[in-house]
């Protein structure tokens, strides 16, 4: 279970060593500040990632003395220092906050020094409403390209969750520029991509820009021996079905359950079974996790209790020791038990709590729904199973989940049905959610079937009879001018939902990047193939592959693959992925994403009231 | 749900696989629990007061020496009153940075930054304005505009775009431009025009995004982007007014009647609000005497709305307002959603009466007869999940008319008469024997079974 061990596996690139780029920058950065002595207001967002990377000690230190370390909220600032800092997203609410209390200050007559410091980049957006409030003279800009936090020896974040709103409701794309230069960063620290692959519109753009700045750095990345061989750039929205989904494997359940919020979660009094939380660091390194977190959720009690009694025969190993044995039972082994012993109650008390919650909401009945829509059965019975989530106000995010799920897999809801669903949305959950459904609409996660749609019902009956290829084909004949999902065609293609998925992500489905990833794009080096499944997913004109003709890469580093998720990845993807890897020996999926989403996310993502 | 056990059946057997189910505990829960008696067994032997290899954590669970920590910190100490406990705490947190390891090599590669900080990539906007002519920053605007309209096209000025993406371009424009012209040159640039509506959306200039979505003809958008501003209202009334506004606006159909229904539900819920704390702070009515309000029912969902007036307002005469059934005539509740919310009220005051009448009707001879549109076997679980008694559970019970559904609620809500008689009534003697053990000894339960095992009325199928 263990996948770093396999002896057959690549060694994993040194992530570390952004951690300490980034670090060093931000120190750099905070020397500039000339005076002796600042305050720095540090934005909610950036504190965790932050916190990951450096801590108090290192920002107080001599040379670029920090006094205090306020949270940027809207309060007025009670500092005292001669100099503010401002550590903080390119966001116009925090450009905003400044201004008042710069302009606070010129009221009262006080002269301070300002200056800020945009993480990842800056926007001209902000500059502009600096410039507006009448204080761009009065601070100074600076920009921490901080932009790839190691959360786990094979997985990046840009923490950039913001990615997915921004760039996939409102079709805005400033943050492609944000992943180029990321990209560009791993080049020149872990050597150029041999192979590149990508799906999806955004990540043509991204790779495109990428390559523009390599062209303009030119030299830097020239001549070094590629650590990674191949890059993998995916669109979120060529997949929403599998993030829609509910996670069954441990990690993703406790993310679901508990929300892992920058690689480390809160545990509450309910699973440490003591009087306070507990914040847990989440990662490789903790090794009972290490060991179940891939897991699909009904192997972990066996694996806990196997566990438990071995941990139990150790220390009982002691009963029969002389005093010698006991000596370095007690200094070499004792330490690591204690340890092991610590994490095993944390994760049986994480399982305990999340068994009980599951129950409570009848996840079983849940599940069975979830793989309906995936088979296309019982649209009916899912139908009603929806509304009555619905009337019993059962989480309006799940409600909003399951509806998406069926909007999707049936390319759009009946008319009748849309409009019976959305009117009880509203009256159970607050009639504002109007704007959430106009955005679930225009992001095309749940969508009403027009006229020209209106023959799904048969062609997916016909489609149940006929074989695989020839549905493809019926789908392709009733294909609507309009961008459709087109998801029963892609499965039935692919065969995406199977019978001996259960440890493979997500419950009896398989995401679909793996079987993008699972050896044809990968071992031909091209889209050869599954060009019908391509045009399905209506990426037609969005999947590239580019390879370099001179082979410096070592095979070592061909059995390396980045893969980078633009609007964000579950941790139910990363498990399958890294099964992949593991299945097909050999080889070792690393994961960069623009932020760990789960469908809860997602979905808030798109609400418009928010909780 | 009204899936019958028959159906469940087909559908696992038509499915390929297997789901793996919370709901068979026993094995793995006791699995579980298993493992945490030999966990916590262990504890005597394990010191937890240890704390040598773990994290150091403040008292709120923030790892010592943590920025989220620091912060919290620092808006204690801000505090004058707080004094003896400030110095308390600087001292300990003072010790516990000197613990903290030292970085290694801060400075040498800090100046390595030095080296790769471009003086260009920080200038400032107004610099960068004042001496580059516009065409620079905007090339394609001087070609024909057809040429921009795919995708390819669009963004094949790769410059532009990544100014574009900066957010130069458009402030560039929005500045220099009149609207009409800006509107009118971004009409052909679809993913300009779209960063521009969001710039304008995160900027919060609602006025010209209005102007824009009215140049650009897109009345639908118009009218959500108006009615958006009602969640930055706080008072109701002016809510209230605002929303007024919004009725006539070009919404579909469909969503010009969830307008209306939201004016409508804030107008009401503003008479009922002002109408019951009226009478809570006066204290003479029993029910808000025996059950406070918990919040106020400004803004809350209709179904919230619904079940309130369930709760407080349940027998009201239809014309009042706050009356349940105005409710739902007013905003045409169907009838599923009505008796799912008062039955969960009305179980809640534990008003057994009133749920008996929700299920019964009259036919035009005036025999009453029994029914629930949202089927029997959910009122008894809303009932349970209430503290329902046996007896008022059993009755619900026998309603149900699936027999595999009823004899499974009553095992599992414990209604022995409900079960004992369905085993008579299936003359299935070899479940009514496994069910006797499960029954008290010595009750009337066994006695029951006992005179029916024993009966030599029955034919008994096994």
């Amino acid at each position: 279970m263990a996948f770093p061990h396999r002896p057959d596996a690549p060694e994993l690139p040194d992530f570390s060593m952004l951690k300490r780029l980034a670090r060093d920058q931000l120190i750099y950065l905070l020397e500039q500040v000339t005076s002796w002595k600042k305050d720095l207001f540090i934005e909610a967002d950036l504190m965790s990632p932050l916190d990951r990377i450096a801590n108090v000690s290192i920002l107080k230190r001599n040379q670029h003395e920090v006094d205090k370390l306020y949270k940027v909220e809207n309060k007025p600032a009670l500092s005292s220092s001669e100099q503010l800092c401002f550590l903080v997203r390119p966001r116009i609410k925090n450009m905003r906050y400044i201004a008042s209390l710069v302009n606070a200050d010129k009221v009262a007559g006080r002269t301070r020094k300002y200056k800020v410091i945009f993480s990842p980049q800056k926007f001209y957006a902000c500059e502009m409403v600096l410039e507006e409030e009448g204080i761009y003279g009065d601070v100074s800009c600076d920009e921490w390209a901080f932009s790839l936090l190691p959360l786990d020896v094979d997985l990046l974040s840009m923490e950039l969750p913001e990615f997915f709103r921004d760039y996939f409701l409102e079709g805005d794309q400033r943050w492609i520029n944000t992943v180029a230069q990321a990209l560009h960063l791993l080049s020149t620290l872990y050597g150029p991509f041999p192979n590149c692959y990508g799906i999806g519109r955004c990540a043509k753009m991204a790779y495109e820009l990428w390559r523009k700045l390599e062209e303009e750095e030119d030299g830097e990345t020239k001549g070094r021996r590629p650590e990674i061989g191949h890059i993998f750039l995916l669109d979120r929205d060529v997949d929403f079905v599998t993030a829609l989904c509910s996670q069954v494997v441990y990690e993703g359940l406790v993310d679901d359950t508990f929300r892992i919020k920058c690689g480390s979660v809160d545990f509450g009094p309910e699973v440490t079974s003591s009087d306070k939380s507990l914040k847990v660091l989440l990662n490789a390194e903790d090794k009972v996790f290490h060991e179940i977190r891939n897991e699909h959720f009904s192997n972990v009690f066996g694996f806990l209790s196997q566990k438990a009694r071995n941990l139990q025969a150790q220390y009982d190993r002691r009963r029969g020791m002389d005093i010698k044995q006991m000596k370095n039972f007690v200094s070499q082994e004792l330490k690591g038990l204690k340890q092991e012993h610590r994490l095993l109650s944390l994760h049986i008390g994480a399982c305990e709590s999340i068994m009980k919650k599951k129950t409570k909401q009848d996840f079983q009945e849940l599940i069975k729904t979830e793989h309906a829509l995936l088979e296309g059965f019982n649209i009916r019975e899912s139908t009603s199973y929806i509304e009555e989530h619905i009337d019993r106000q059962v989480s309006p995010i799940e409600s909003l989940r399951l509806m998406c799920l069926l909007s999707i897999t049936e390319n759009g809801l009946i008319p009748k049905d849309y409009r019976s669903l959305k009117t009880q949305y509203l009256q159970s959950y607050g009639p504002e959610h109007l704007l959430t459904f106009s955005n679930l609409r225009r992001a095309g996660l749940l969508t009403e079937q027009g006229p020209g749609d209106t023959l799904t019902a048969v062609e997916s009956k016909v489609s149940k009879l006929v074989t695989d290829k020839a549905a493809g084909k019926i789908t392709d004949a009733f294909s609507s001018l309009a961008k459709r999902s087109n998801f029963r065609a892609i499965s039935k293609k692919l065969n995406l939902v199977c019978g001996t998925g259960m440890v493979r992500g997500v419950g009896g489905f398989i995401p679909l990047w793996s079987t993008f990833l699972g050896g044809n794009v990968l071992e031909r080096r091209s889209w050869q193939g599954l060009d019908e499944v391509v045009r399905l997913l209506n990426c037609g004109d969005f999947a590239f592959t580019d390879m370099t003709k001179e082979d410096k890469a070592s095979s070592e580093s061909l059995r390396l693959i980045l893969v980078v998720f633009l609007g964000g990845c579950t941790f139910s993807e990363i498990s399958a992925l890294r099964f992949l890897g593991r299945e097909k020996g050999k080889r070792e999926f690393i994961f960069l994403t623009t932020a760990v989403t789960n469908s809860a996310r997602l979905m808030e993502a798109m609400s418009e009231v928010k909780a | 749900m009204n899936r019958t056990k028959g159906d469940e059946e087909e559908y696992w057997n038509s499915s390929k696989f297997k789901a793996f189910t919370f709901d068979d505990e026993d094995d793995e829960l006791s699995q579980l629990k298993e493992s945490k008696r030999a966990v916590n067994s262990l504890r005597d032997f394990v010191d937890d007061d240890d704390d040598d290899d773990l994290e150091r954590v403040s008292w709120t669970g923030e790892p010592v020496g943590s920025i989220s920590w620091s912060i919290k910190e620092t808006a204690g100490n801000s505090g004058s009153t707080h004094e003896g406990r400030e110095q308390l705490k600087s001292r300990n947190s003072f010790s516990s940075y000197a613990q903290l390891p030292k970085p290694t090599s801060a400075y040498s590669l800090s100046s390595f930054f030095r080296g790769r900080t471009r003086p260009g990539s920080f200038q400032s906007l107004s610099d960068a304005l004042s001496d580059t002519p516009a065409k620079s920053y905007a090339p394609e605007l001087g070609r024909p505009k057809g040429e921009y309209r795919d995708y390819s096209n669009d963004w094949s000025p790769s410059d532009t775009v990544r100014r574009l993406r900066k957010g130069k371009v458009l402030i560039f424009l929005k500045r220099t431009l009149s609207k009409e012209i800006l509107f009118r040159e971004l009409e052909v640039r679809q993913i300009a025009l779209r960063h521009l509506i969001h710039f304008l959306k995160e900027i919060g200039d609602q006025k010209m995004l209005l102007d824009l979505f009215r140049f650009l003809d897109r009345t639908e958008e118009l009218a959500l982007s108006h009615y958006r501003e009602h969640l930055n209202i706080q008072d109701p009334d002016k809510r209230k007014e605002f929303l007024k506004t919004c009725i006539g606006l070009p919404f579909s159909a469909e969503d010009s009647a969830h307008i209306q229904d939201h004016y409508t539900l804030l107008e009401r819920q503003i008479i009922i609000e002002a109408n019951d704390r009226h009478l809570e702070s006066a204290g003479q009515t029993e029910i808000f005497r025996k059950h406070p309000r918990k919040a106020s029912i400004l803004n809350m969902p209709l179904v919230t709305t619904l079940f309130y007036s369930c709760f407080y307002h349940y027998t009201e005469a239809e014309g009042t307002f706050s009356s349940p059934v105005n409710l739902k005539k007013t905003f045409k509740i169907p009838d599923k959603q009505y008796v799912l919310t008062a039955l969960a009220a009305r179980a809640k005051l534990r008003a057994w009466n009133d749920v008996d009448a929700l299920f019964t009707t009259k036919n035009w001879l005036g025999y009453t007869k029994k029914r629930a549109p949202i089927g029997f076997h959910r009122v008894v679980e809303i009932l349970h999940k209430n503290n329902a008694p046996v007896q008022i559970l059993q009755e619900y019970v026998n309603l149900v008319e699936d027999v595999d559904t009823k004899l499974n609620l009553a095992t599992k809500f414990k209604c022995h008469d409900v079960v004992i008689d369905s085993c008579r009534d299936l003359k299935d003697r070899q479940q009514l024997l496994a069910y006797r053990s499960k029954v008290d000894k010595g009750s009337a339960e066994e006695e029951k079974i006992d005179a029916l095992l024993s009966s030599s009325q029955i034919r008994w199928k096994n």
